[in-house]
């Protein structure tokens, strides 16, 4: 898998609207505590969240990133409050569980299969064993009774995307508008782009 | 997250939704006065009918176990942090085909699902309340489009819902009381497939302001809908019904998590409420569940006692039962012009054509598709779950989201019995309550209903210009588990939500819907919800309560 991202809004930066009309102070503080208080492990064991670093960095692999965009500490958050969305599904164990089971089932096949700790092989062999925890193609010994495939799709990258696409550095470079109160737009139509918002260069 | 731990409605005054900071006056009654009304929701349903009521002059008090927000204040521009404004308790979701719950439809606060619903207000087909006699499928419903019409009339009047002159589908109406707003790309992509494969479509009737009203500005098209209002353009319950039900002299009850109906002498006695960390019992002389399809019959179930054993007005075994979502799996493609889908409501554009046309169908049934309009967390979840895509392949993917653009059907889907709502009694939350168990599976024939709109859509995207097709697959809405019907061998209300089994116990929300029809249900949930309030002020003037 090739690790080259190409973006055609490399110049915009979301977060230059920070004090125009497009953000209020209400977005400004949840935005403000999302950038600069990262929580600290709380949950998680410290070989989990080294695990789950490692698997996050190629779920959203971040190569052209100094300081790449925290993944881990959100999922250690919502852990530690035990905060679901709302629902699980009948063959899943509850929030926690299953989540530490999924960390147990990545490190055995990592193990199983090479003999070493995941965070330890090269970037292809990792996301060898990912695609075929997504595609259920894993061994019954070091998942018990989580769906392997469902851990993947519904908890480990349904909560990894929803954190890194909450990320301003995100927004930026999909060419999302971001926040948007008390300004909103005002030009509605194809190819209509407002003057706050992101320009596409193609080069 | 947003945050409103502590109650706020209390000692005789409610947060105004108009003003930072501000009150208004609101009246209060004491545990131990009898009210004439205690209401457990305030949602589409409850709120609604807590106007209604207290309008007519009848004492009412209305539980809503979330936080009274003042959106003005409140509501960040910020998909994450508005995950406060769902039910997110522990629920277990199962079946063949499971409903995702949570922030797809479940909304917890004053105002309910509807602080974060996407604000389509969209009539019934008139055939649809005699879906088994004109149709020749699923159930009749016990009141016809007639007797419902003037309401829904009144709630669009009550919403000030924007649309356009001449909507071309259910009967024909007077028109909307404002005017229709600008659509955005994403629903010229659908008006653009439409025409090219020659059938209709039209701009949604929305219940977002398209001008000033009172306090509020029209809406600024921002995109956040389906992440609360924080301008109030938004006609949610929580600022148009609730309001207008404080002022009429009802009292709002916010964190009060409502967990029994009491009962003596087979008759509702009143509420055991969790508020401020302690239960607390208001007493009243009629008791109505507004708590939508999964909280009401969870309710009914938890409120077993030794006269009811199976859960109250479940002498039949209906409570729970008849649960139905609305299927819901969409097209998307990419289109060469920007769309940039995150302006604007989400949905502006619709047709309704294949809810009106039964011609070669192989379904039962209907389906409305709309134009979409995903914002960045919830796209990529969309595109990595649905598409498997993980790594720098969703990356790059994701740096085409400006050029996306989708339909989804807001699906018909058969009710049965088998499609329910149980509680888990090994299972508490954290007010100790047994949790609920949802099973749904879709039937053969929801199966090709949703086989033929994929098709559909694809040609309408198609025709649009679009691109690189691909499916994914969703629902929304949820309807059924307490039926209204003409008898009680196989209902569990009247067509007036009186529960057939307990004379003061009533129902009013989602769950009375005997079938899904194929749009969404909040305006008929607020058009039965005005009916239902008359239809009592009616009864109560007769000596008939």
């Amino acid at each position: 898998m090739s690790d080259d991202f190409r973006t055609p809004y490399a110049d915009y930066d979301v977060l230059a609207k920070w004090d125009t009309p497009s953000w209020n102070d209400r977005t400004r503080e949840v935005v403000r505590r999302r950038l600069e208080e990262v929580p600290q492990r709380r949950f998680l064991t410290e070989e989990e969240w080294r695990l789950l670093e490692a698997v996050t960095a190629r779920l959203i692999p971040q190569p052209d990133r100094q300081a790449p965009v925290p993944i881990v500490p959100w999922i250690d958050e919502m852990l530690f409050e035990n905060r679901g969305p709302g629902f699980r599904y009948a063959d899943m164990p509850p929030l926690r569980d299953a989540w530490r089971q999924g960390l147990k089932g990545i490190a055995g096949e990592a193990r199983e299969r090479h003999g070493t700790d995941f965070e330890d092989l090269p970037p292809d062999r990792q996301d060898e064993i990912l695609a075929d925890v997504q595609h259920d193609r894993t061994d019954r010994r070091w998942w018990g009774d989580l769906p392997a495939g469902g851990f993947f799709l519904h908890l480990l990258l349904h909560e990894t995307v929803a954190i890194y696409y909450s990320h301003p550095a995100a927004w930026s470079e999909i060419g999302y508008g971001g926040p948007a109160s008390p300004r909103g737009y005002v030009r509605l139509g194809f190819d209509a782009r407002d003057p706050w918002e992101a320009e596409e260069r193609h080069d | 997250m947003i945050e409103a731990e502590a109650p706020r409605a209390k000692a005789g005054r409610a947060p105004d939704v108009f003003r930072p900071g501000g009150w208004i006056p609101m009246q209060g009654y004491s545990d131990e006065e009898e009210v004439d009304f205690a209401i457990v929701g305030t949602g589409a349903g409850g709120g609604t009918l807590a106007c209604k009521l207290a309008e007519a002059g009848f004492s009412v008090v209305a539980f809503e176990a979330g936080p009274f927000w003042r959106p003005l204040e409140d509501f960040a521009s910020d998909e994450r942090a508005q995950g406060g404004l769902y039910w997110t308790d522990d629920r277990i979701t199962g079946g063949a085909d499971p409903i995702e719950l949570g922030s797809n439809n479940c909304g917890r606060g004053v105002g309910g699902t509807t602080v974060h619903y996407t604000m389509i207000a969209l009539r019934w087909r008139p055939e649809w309340f005699e879906a088994r006699s004109k149709l020749g499928y699923a159930r009749d419903w016990p009141i016809s489009f007639d007797e419902l019409e003037p309401y829904y009339e009144e709630a669009e009047e009550a919403l000030k819902v924007s649309g356009p002159v001449d909507y071309p589908w259910s009967r024909r109406r007077r028109r909307y009381p404002y005017r229709a707003h600008e659509v955005n790309a994403s629903g010229l992509v659908l008006a653009r497939g439409c025409e090219r494969i020659g059938i209709k479509w039209s701009p949604l009737p929305l219940a977002t302001l398209s001008a000033p009203r009172g306090m509020a500005h029209p809406c600024i098209y921002r995109g956040f809908c389906a992440y609360g209002c924080s301008t109030n353009a938004k006609q949610s319950v929580l600022v148009t019904f609730i309001p207008r039900a404080i002022k009429a002299g009802a009292e709002i009850r916010d964190h009060a998590m409502v967990g029994r109906i009491e009962m003596k002498d087979g008759r509702a006695t009143g509420l055991l409420y969790h508020r401020e960390g302690r239960w607390r019992r208001q007493k009243a002389r009629h008791v109505v569940v507004a708590g939508y399809a999964i909280e009401t019959p969870r309710l009914l179930l938890n409120s077993a006692c030794p006269d009811f054993p199976d859960g109250l007005a479940n002498d039949e075994g209906f409570v729970g039962t008849h649960l139905m979502c609305h299927s819901g799996p969409g097209v998307w493609g990419y289109l060469d012009e920007e769309i940039r889908s995150y302006k604007a409501p989400p949905c502006m554009a619709v047709t309704e054509h294949w809810n009106y046309d039964d011609t070669a169908k192989d379904f039962h049934g209907g389906y409305a598709f709309m134009s979409q309009g995903p914002l960045a967390a919830g796209w990529a979840q969309d595109v990595a779950t649905n598409r498997g895509l993980w790594g720098m392949a969703l990356r790059n993917e994701m740096t085409r989201y400006n050029h996306s653009a989708g339909l989804r059907i807001v699906g018909e889907v058969e009710p049965r019995r088998e499609n329910r709502v149980e509680v888990v009694p090994d299972e508490k939350d954290q007010f100790g309550l047994p949790i609920p168990r949802v099973t749904f599976s879709y039937s053969d024939n929801d199966r090709r209903l949703m086989r033929h709109s994929i098709g559909s859509m694809r040609s309408v995207l198609d025709a649009a210009g679009a691109r690189e097709l691909w499916d994914d697959d969703d629902t929304s809405h949820l309807m059924g588990g307490c039926a209204m019907g003409t008898s009680p061998k196989d209902s569990v209300t009247n067509a007036d939500g009186r529960t057939w089994a307990i004379p003061n116990l009533w129902i009013c929300d989602g769950s009375l819907f005997p079938t899904s029809g194929g749009v969404n249900p909040s305006l008929t949930i607020q058009a039965l919800a005005c009916r239902i309030g008359d239809r009592i002020a009616a009864m109560a003037a007769r000596g008939e309560l």
